[in-house]
């Protein structure tokens, strides 16, 4: 059995930030990453980030990423296991972790869970075709092995990733030759939908997709429009000839882990599906155990970076309450978070989270 | 089939530092790739979009996740079935072939 | 129709414009943000605290256009690319744009280009003035074109005609 102070599950910015903190009080943590490398999926945001300039604005995502793990590596405190996955977390507060072929136990004192997300599919004719990927396949062969995914794209859906991703094909060299959201309404931000509107992508709203089809691989699509109830409308189909189709269609939260170990978990569409019930610290029902990031409602990096070193910092405070300015810190990255929540956008999330957040009397 | 293709040479925002080339087989055809890539992306990059068939209808089924949390993506590795060809780095020399069905690990 | 299609209305974009007598005195900054989202590096970005402070980061950039001087330090800045640098001070019927580039190939001054309009359709050939080199700036090239006054607050991007001539 190992013993540690504070394990963390997943090295995306949420898990990234948990470990930072850790390591700027010297506690003993050890962050766990199933994928050969950390960043999650930062290492594919080609983009500037927005938020604030406090919280990395302006810088892009794959240097964040880079950033925080070069910090995190300088720390004698944190130790980083990558290609190593947790397989389960018991009641009884035990982790157990594959790692080079071996299952390892871990007891730590404090558990955060950043598991991320995973990407929610579509149903339409032929929808397993090869061709057809989920946003995050399209990003991760572009953005990380350099390999064009396709040359004419249909991208569904008009999110921030939707929107993202399609600016990033154009950039790798691409031609998305539309884009497709069911709702009246773009999603994402419009800075966003304006950057791809003027290098010639037409998007249509109220439309998604009926079926894909061709020999063995997409060769060419079919989109129709819908009604305020998203049910289609006869005889609005249009044929499109792509070799390529992306779905960017929302994402729902990655917690099997969590509700392993027991914990109250609640839903709320407007955070993706089940998300732990928690504090204002992300600590869930079971005490000691956290959850941050996409895991614990569907927002966005900055978010998660935020509420990653809520998390972690909460931990710390409660294995070390001599860690000095804890007051000030939590404040200010508390009222950050706010701040962020606070515009239009915010306001799904805020409402999502009346309904996962429970405020502990202190 | 086997050539390098579709490799993304020059990227505004980002560079790409490929490892050595080596070469895999790919149901007996050699496969040319950098060291680095995984499986199923350096299939991809070759041209190779099928990389498993599904279980009634034998369906062409291909990438989708890249993440190793779908699995379109399993094929029989040096003997081993079921291996997540999206997150496993290919190697020289490696012999990746197509499964039929649910593979046999015993 | 902005919340359908990205393309923001002459309605929308001319609120973003100073007045007529500070049009024709020199460059400046024309911020294309209209809706109300957490970010503020463009605050942050202006050397001489030309874009006005805000209260709350989710509130849009305005421009003080008494202080902006058209430097573009904002324009390569922005996360959303939304920001644009006008001059009409030019007296020859031409007009100056200054935008952010992030694409491949990277023009060369004295290049022409095709000016596209916010709904990516060919509007007019414009001539590249200045490029300003994205390693400074993380890639994010600066680009400035040269065309007739008339499209000036129509063209939003360029296409670079390549040497077969596509």
């Amino acid at each position: 059995m190992i013993y540690t102070d504070l394990m963390i599950i997943g090295g995306g910015p949420a898990g990234l930030s948990a470990a930072k903190t850790a390591s700027d009080y010297g506690i003993n943590s050890i962050l766990v990453e199933k994928d050969r490398k950390l960043g999650g999926q930062l290492v594919k945001q080609t983009h500037r980030f927005f938020g604030s300039k406090k919280e990395k604005a302006g810088i892009r995502g794959f240097a964040i990423a880079r950033n925080i793990e070069s910090e995190i590596r300088k720390s004698e405190n944190s130790e980083i296991w990558t290609d190593s996955t947790v397989l389960g977390l018991y009641e009884d507060g035990v982790v157990t972790v594959l790692r080079n072929g071996r299952m390892q136990k871990i007891k730590p004192k404090k558990i955060i869970a950043a598991t991320g997300a995973f990407e929610r599919y579509l149903a339409f004719e032929n929808n397993d075709l090869p061709g057809v990927f989920g946003a995050g396949a399209v990003q991760t062969l572009m953005n990380v092995f350099g390999v064009l995914p396709g040359k004419k794209v249909l991208m569904v859906g008009s999110g921030n990733i939707g929107l993202i991703v399609s600016y990033q094909l154009i950039q790798a060299g691409a031609k998305v030759v539309q884009l497709v959201e069911a709702a009246p309404e773009i999603g994402g931000y419009l800075v966003h939908a304006s950057k791809i509107a003027r290098l010639g992508v037409p998007i249509l709203t109220s439309a998604t997709l009926k079926g894909v089809y061709g020999n063995d691989k997409v060769e060419k699509a079919v989109i129709h429009r819908v009604d305020e109830r998203f049910n289609p409308i006869d005889g609005t189909e249009e044929e499109i000839e792509v070799d390529t189709v992306c779905l960017a269609v929302g994402l729902t939260p990655l917690n099997e882990l969590i509700r392993m170990a027991g914990c109250t978990m609640v839903y709320s569409g407007e955070l993706g599906g089940y998300v732990p019930l928690r504090d204002e610290f992300m600590q869930t029902s079971i005490n000691g155990l956290y959850c941050c990031g996409d895991a614990s409602g569907i927002e966005e990096a900055t978010a998660a970076m935020l509420s990653g070193s809520i998390a972690s910092l909460h931990a710390c405070f409660s294995i070390f309450p001599s860690i000095p300015d804890y007051q000030e810190k939590m404040q200010r990255l508390q009222s950050s978070l706010t701040e962020l929540r606070a515009g239009p956008f915010g306001e799904k999330i805020r409402k999502g989270l009346s309904k996962a957040v429970v405020i502990k009397n202190a | 089939m086997g050539e390098i293709s579709v490799r993304i040479e020059n990227h505004p925002v980002l560079e790409f530092k490929r490892g050595e080339k080596i070469t895999f087989f790919f149901n007996g055809t050699p496969v040319e790739c950098f060291e680095g890539e995984t499986i199923a992306a350096a299939l991809y990059a070759a041209n190779i979009l099928d990389l498993s068939s599904s279980r009634r209808f034998h369906r062409p089924r291909g990438l989708f996740c890249a993440i190793g949390n779908c699995s379109s993506c399993l094929m029989e590795v040096d003997g081993v079935v079921n291996v997540k060809t999206c997150v496993t780095p290919a190697r020289h020399g490696m012999h990746v072939c197509v499964q039929e069905g649910k593979g046999d690990l015993l | 129709m902005l919340k359908k299609n990205g393309v923001a209305c002459k309605e929308e974009y001319m609120e973003k414009l100073p007045s007529d007598i500070r049009k024709e005195r020199g460059p400046f900054a024309m911020i294309e943000c209209f809706q109300r989202i957490p970010c503020d590096p463009c605050f942050y970005s202006c050397p001489i605290k030309a874009i006005k402070p805000m209260s709350d980061i989710n509130d849009i950039p305005r421009v003080d256009f008494d202080k902006c001087n058209g430097c573009a330090s904002c324009v390569v800045k922005c996360p959303g690319l939304a920001i644009f640098v006008v001059d009409l001070s030019k007296p020859s019927g031409k007009a100056i744009l200054k935008m952010a580039y992030e694409l491949l190939p990277v023009p060369a001054v004295g290049d022409e280009v095709i000016a596209l309009s916010r709904e990516g359709k060919e509007l007019c050939k414009a001539k590249v003035v200045e490029v300003r080199d994205g390693k400074i700036n993380d890639k994010t090239y600066l680009l400035g074109i040269e065309l007739d006054r008339e499209y000036i607050y129509e063209a939003r991007a360029v296409r670079v005609v390549d040497s077969d001539g596509k």
